[in-house]
């Protein structure tokens, strides 16, 4: 439970800093995260006692069990050691930031992507299940990416902030990959079940293709070369993120996962080559890189590189004895550089400037802080009785022990002691040129003095616990590593010793040679170093980030454009073209392959009738193409001959439902073109009669693609339809549409009870699109050229107006004046019959569909007789409540099974005896289709009046331009 | 049997085909609903062809008594009726909408987002 709380509550924190507190304040804000963090802090130190000595706490909560996904966290010494070095230092990196944001920035924000972040390194130390591992690492990537672009307007933060979210992202994306496929070999995605089941995964043949992808994975996260250069850029961030998460917590989580799949994965030569030869290289470039830095910050990102190499290059060795060194160097690498962030923080703060060719000779100005920093690079450098020389020595030790016998286990003493004196030259440099020598001259703000105290507190924290660490390392940090390591390791544990003096042995001799290389290297240096550019000589130009641009540039730009122009089109109907073309290959090439070949055309048993009915099916459909160029009524009355055929076919062939629902809508699809094409434009023959060459072509080209899809469609059914049916599951629905359904019309119950999910999201688009042509059409008017009466009423006026006996509008009014009042009359008998159908329908043809559709006829006819006016004047239909109604009326019959203990939608059917009527079916699912049939009432009947409304809007149109005209 | 009705079919497909290619919308509009139709048979095929036997389970019965045409595509079509209905009345109203904002349905004009002659973007950095 607390483990739960311990990854919420950053969460809730962030989400309140924003939503709830609602102030610009930065005490506010700060104190809040102050005290998220510090009772984070608390929840994690009271877990102790239950994770020492190899003790684990597990909570699994079940999120999608079928697909193996739970959320299972889990808490064992080693996540203990880092979700305490999390919330740790992630409060004295809020104490820090208190001071360090200034009253302009948004700091309630801050904040909030802070403890956000915090709350998602949380979830990634505490996983037990890898998914959601690997959920909570893309989190981290997109809160790293919001707090590198915190301060937005300047576009190196949003440069640095962009290429590290491709970065991590690509890695986070190759890692869910990599983890998806360590969860097919072990068959469970439990990292318990995962981490026990090493031996299997080292010999399955996917080994290599998981190792891989989750290597690239980590590697990007931990900033390991060849992916190293996002981290540099990442420091256009606000100085209290880089302390915490590109130094202490975020690109450390690519080497915890390395520790934690250590024991899953490691021991192999592909382990030891792949990731030896990154860390190695990493943690010699990394600190060549730091050398020639003139920013404070990129010397600390690429000592940060250079040391994450380092723990790399432990980890690669396989060996137990080096995976606790990681293990101990990851907290005391965190330790030291984020004090050193934070001093460089106090500086920059200071002095208005990180460029170290102006800053020097500060210790004068700020002695505390510069004590305090002297102290850490001590501890960066690897000095004796500090925390950094001990993980150094043990780093050093096993370089010199053989591992796997090839040319990289026998360079890397070598490559070890040259990074040492690297490190201490860029640690020496960092101390003398800032706080040494005559005092600055150009500084943006020149008097620079001690911050407040409270300001420097993280930072002696940080550096008294190096010290103690450093002194007595048993006493302090050894139980809580020891613990870690037995979590990790489990019988694996070696006895190791974390004394500082092990006697004149080969590590304390490689590192004295460091210590005495490295100042010397910095003296001779010294010169260069204090005015030379930016960067390392050699590699100054040549960067992965200029790689990584030129990468970007081509594929998102260069790429892009060359397919477009080439490939694509910016013309709707070749688009069209390539679709239906691409729709027939589809079909074309899966029947080729699948070696289809059709059974002889049989003419035999073909009945005339049929045959006749469906020659006048063909007839209509082609001749509504024929048509719909320039007679499209003609058009409209065959396409309605075609959808007759359709209607008549089902009659037949045993689909009463279908018919009946096919003839209403083909009913209101008629009525709704006949509404739509009053308002669209005409074309006539006259006009448009110029027949290029091209357009010839064109149709032609047309004409062969449709009659090549037609004669796909064709061969497809005909091979459906030459086939033996296959037993399917319809012979389940027949044998219990009665006995478990209640009702006699299979169709029907497949609809209101079987699929009755399927039915309830099917009315739900109806209500969408119902609702959207509402909104399209709502305060809208017809355009000016559409509005001129028809040519029929003109005429019939023109009759009028030369008639003295008649006033005008006299025969429109009285056009069709026999059928308008039968239209009339026929309101209640087409209203009973769809209440007949309503009711009959889970037993016979019929259904809630097809009776709302019906129902929603009887409306329209009356529109159709009176018009818009004397409708409405005697109707007020509200159909948006009829459809609320519906969908409400639906969703809770679904629910009501939840009442009675039952699953959404589970139905139960009874009849019962309704005086003059007889029986009558009550199944709950009849009250689902009284859902159905209302919303299907209202979105039709919406539908249709926002399209017959635009009759009315366009006497207002013709009112308002009248005296326009005038006027003219 | 199955040969004039698999021929009507691919009619109806090829007729929908052709009219959905057109540059004018409403033909396009008049070729969806040909296309629906033309769905709904073949789909209906799936289920085979059987003369009035309606999946329908007399009274007195709890299962079909004799040989039944097959309820589910059936269930389908109706499920598919529906879907193509609504489709078809939104395409409508957004080709009217379209037609009055634009003042044309040639789909080939509609260029509000894209003109004509706007220069490509300058590629590269």
């Amino acid at each position: 439970m607390i483990l739960v709380l311990l990854v919420c509550l950053p969460f809730v924190g962030s989400l309140a800093a924003v939503v709830l507190l609602r102030t610009d304040s930065r005490v506010l804000a700060a104190r809040m995260a102050g005290a998220v963090t510090f009772v984070a802090l608390v929840l994690t130190a009271v877990l102790y006692p239950s994770v020492r000595d190899g003790g684990k706490v597990r909570l699994d909560l079940e999120w999608l069990p079928q697909l193996g996904l739970n959320v299972t966290l889990r808490m064992d010494g080693f996540a203990w050691l880092f979700a305490m070095l999390v919330t740790g230092i992630g409060f004295l990196v809020v104490l820090y930031a208190r001071y360090y944001m200034s009253e302009e920035d948004p700091v309630p924000r801050f904040f909030s992507f802070l403890l956000a972040f915090m709350g998602s390194m949380l979830g990634i130390v505490l996983s037990g299940n890898i998914i959601l591992l690997s959920v909570f690492w893309e989190l981290t990537s997109i809160f790293s990416f919001l707090l590198i672009s915190y301060w937005h307007n300047n576009a190196a933060a949003r440069d640095g902030a962009r290429m590290a979210l491709t970065i991590t992202g690509i890695g986070g994306f190759c890692l869910l990959a990599g983890l998806l496929v360590l969860g097919h070999i072990v068959g469970s995605y439990d990292l318990d079940v995962v981490l026990a089941s090493g031996d299997l995964i080292k010999a399955h043949p996917l080994y290599l293709t998981a190792l891989v992808l989750i290597l690239i994975g980590a590697l990007t996260k931990s900033a390991q070369v060849p992916f190293h250069f996002w981290l540099p850029n990442a420091m256009a961030a606000p100085t209290p993120v880089s302390a915490y998460l590109h130094s202490a917590t975020m690109v450390k989580a690519g080497v915890f996962l390395l520790v934690r799949f250590w024991p899953a994965l490691s021991g192999t030569y592909e382990w030891f080559m792949l990731v030896g030869i990154a860390g190695i290289s990493t943690l010699i470039l990394g600190a060549y890189f730091a050398m020639f830095q003139q920013d404070l910050k990129g010397l600390l990102a690429y000592s940060t590189i250079s040391h994450l190499g380092l723990i790399t290059t432990l980890l690669s060795l396989g060996s137990p004895l080096a995976a606790v060194a990681a293990i101990f160097h990851m907290m005391n690498h965190a330790t030291f550089k984020a004090s050193l962030f934070m001093a460089a923080g106090i500086i920059d703060h200071e002095t208005g400037t990180r460029d170290m060719r102006r800053l020097s000779g500060l210790l004068k100005y700020l002695p505390i802080t510069g004590t305090l920093a002297m102290v850490a690079s001590a501890a960066m450098a690897g000095v004796p009785l500090l925390n950094g020389f001990i993980s150094k020595e043990m780093f050093f030790a096993e370089a010199v022990e053989t591992h796997a016998d090839s040319v990289l286990d026998r360079i890397l003493p070598y490559v070890a002691t040259l990074a040492g004196a690297f490190s201490v030259a860029y640690s020496l440099r960092f101390i003398h040129m800032v706080f040494f020598g005559p005092p600055p001259t150009d500084l943006p703000k020149p008097k620079p003095h001690e911050p407040p105290h409270w300001m420097r507190f993280p930072i002696e924290f940080l550096v008294l616990a190096c010290l103690v660490v450093g002194i007595i390392p048993s006493l302090s940090i050894g139980p809580f590593l020891h613990s870690a390591v037995i979590s990790v390791l489990g019988d694996r544990t070696p006895e190791y010793s974390l004394a500082i003096w092990h006697g004149i042995n080969t590590p304390l001799i490689m590192s004295l040679i460091a210590l005495v290389g490295g100042a010397a290297l910095y003296v001779v240096m010294k010169d260069y170093l204090a005015k030379c550019d930016n960067g390392p000589p050699l590699f100054r130009h040549l960067g992965g980030q200029r790689i990584f641009e030129r990468v970007l540039v081509t594929v998102s730009w260069k790429w892009a454009r060359w397919l477009e122009s080439n490939l694509g089109t910016r013309h709707l109907q070749p688009q069209l073209r390539l679709v239906a073309a691409a729709g027939f290959l589809a079909g074309a090439v899966s029947l080729y392959l699948a070696g289809f070949s059709p059974k002889p055309l049989a003419f035999k048993d073909v009945d005339p009738i049929f045959a006749a009915v469906w020659a006048i099916g063909a007839f209509c459909a082609l001749g509504a193409a024929y048509q719909a160029k320039y007679h499209r009524l003609a058009a409209l009355v065959l396409l309605g001959g075609a959808g007759i055929t359709t209607c008549i076919t089902f009659v037949w062939l045993s689909a009463p439902d279908l018919a009946i629902t096919q003839l209403v809508v083909e009913i209101v699809t008629t009525v709704l073109l006949l509404l739509g094409l009053r308002w669209l434009p005409k074309r006539s023959e006259k006009v448009d009669n110029s027949v290029s060459f091209s357009a010839r072509s064109r149709r032609f080209r047309d004409f062969l693609l449709a009659i090549s899809c037609g004669f796909g469609m064709f061969l497809f059914s005909y091979a459906i339809m030459t086939q033996p049916v296959p037993d399917a599951i319809a012979s389940y629905f027949l044998d219990k549409a009665y006995s478990e359904g209640g009702g006699r019309n299979v169709v029907n119950v497949i609809l209101v009870d079987f699929r009755g999910f399927d039915t309830m999201g099917e009315i739900a688009v109806l209500a969408i699109v119902a609702l959207t042509v509402f909104a399209l059409l709502r305060r809208f008017r017809p355009a000016p050229d559409s509005i001129e009466k028809p040519e029929q009423q003109r005429i019939q006026n023109a009759f009028d107006a030369e008639r003295p006996e008649r006033s005008a509008g006299d025969t429109v009014r009285d056009y069709l004046l026999v059928p308008s009042v039968i239209m009339q009359w026929m309101f209640p008998v087409i209203a009973t019959f769809a209440v007949y159908l309503f009711l009959r329908g889970h037993d016979l043809p019929g259904g809630g569909f097809a009776a709302g559709i019906t129902m929603a006829i009887a409306f329209l006819l009356q529109y159709l007789a009176g018009g818009v006016r004397w409708a409405e004047d005697r109707l007020r239909i509200l159909p948006l409540r009829w459809m609320g109604f519906g969908l409400i009326m639906a969703a809770a019959t679904g629910m009501g099974a939840w009442l009675l203990g039952y699953p959404f939608l589970t139905t139960h059917s009874q009849y019962i005896e309704v005086p003059f009527i007889g029986k009558v079916p009550a199944a709950s699912a009849l009250l689902f289709d009284l859902g159905v049939f209302s919303l299907v009432v209202g979105a039709t009947v919406l539908i249709l009046i926002a399209l017959a409304h635009q009759s009315v809007r366009m006497h207002r149109v013709r009112g308002l331009d009248a005296p326009k005209a005038e006027e003219n | 049997m199955e040969f004039p009705f698999v021929l009507l079919i691919g009619l109806f497909f090829a007729a929908a085909v052709y009219l959905m290619l057109s540059k004018f919308l409403v033909r396009v509009l008049l070729g969806v609903v040909l296309l629906g139709n033309g769905v709904n048979l073949l789909l209906f095929t799936n289920g085979r062809i059987l003369r009035e036997v309606p999946p329908i389970i007399p009274q007195g019965h709890d299962v079909p008594a004799t040989l039944t045409a097959n309820p589910l595509p059936q269930a389908l079509i109706l499920t598919a009726i529906v879907i193509s209905f609504s489709f078809f009345a939104f395409l409508l109203v957004l080709v009217y909408r379209a037609y009055q904002d634009l003042g044309t349905d040639n789909g080939n004009e509609m260029r509000l987002a894209e003109p004509e002659d706007d220069p490509l973007p300058p590629t590269g950095y």
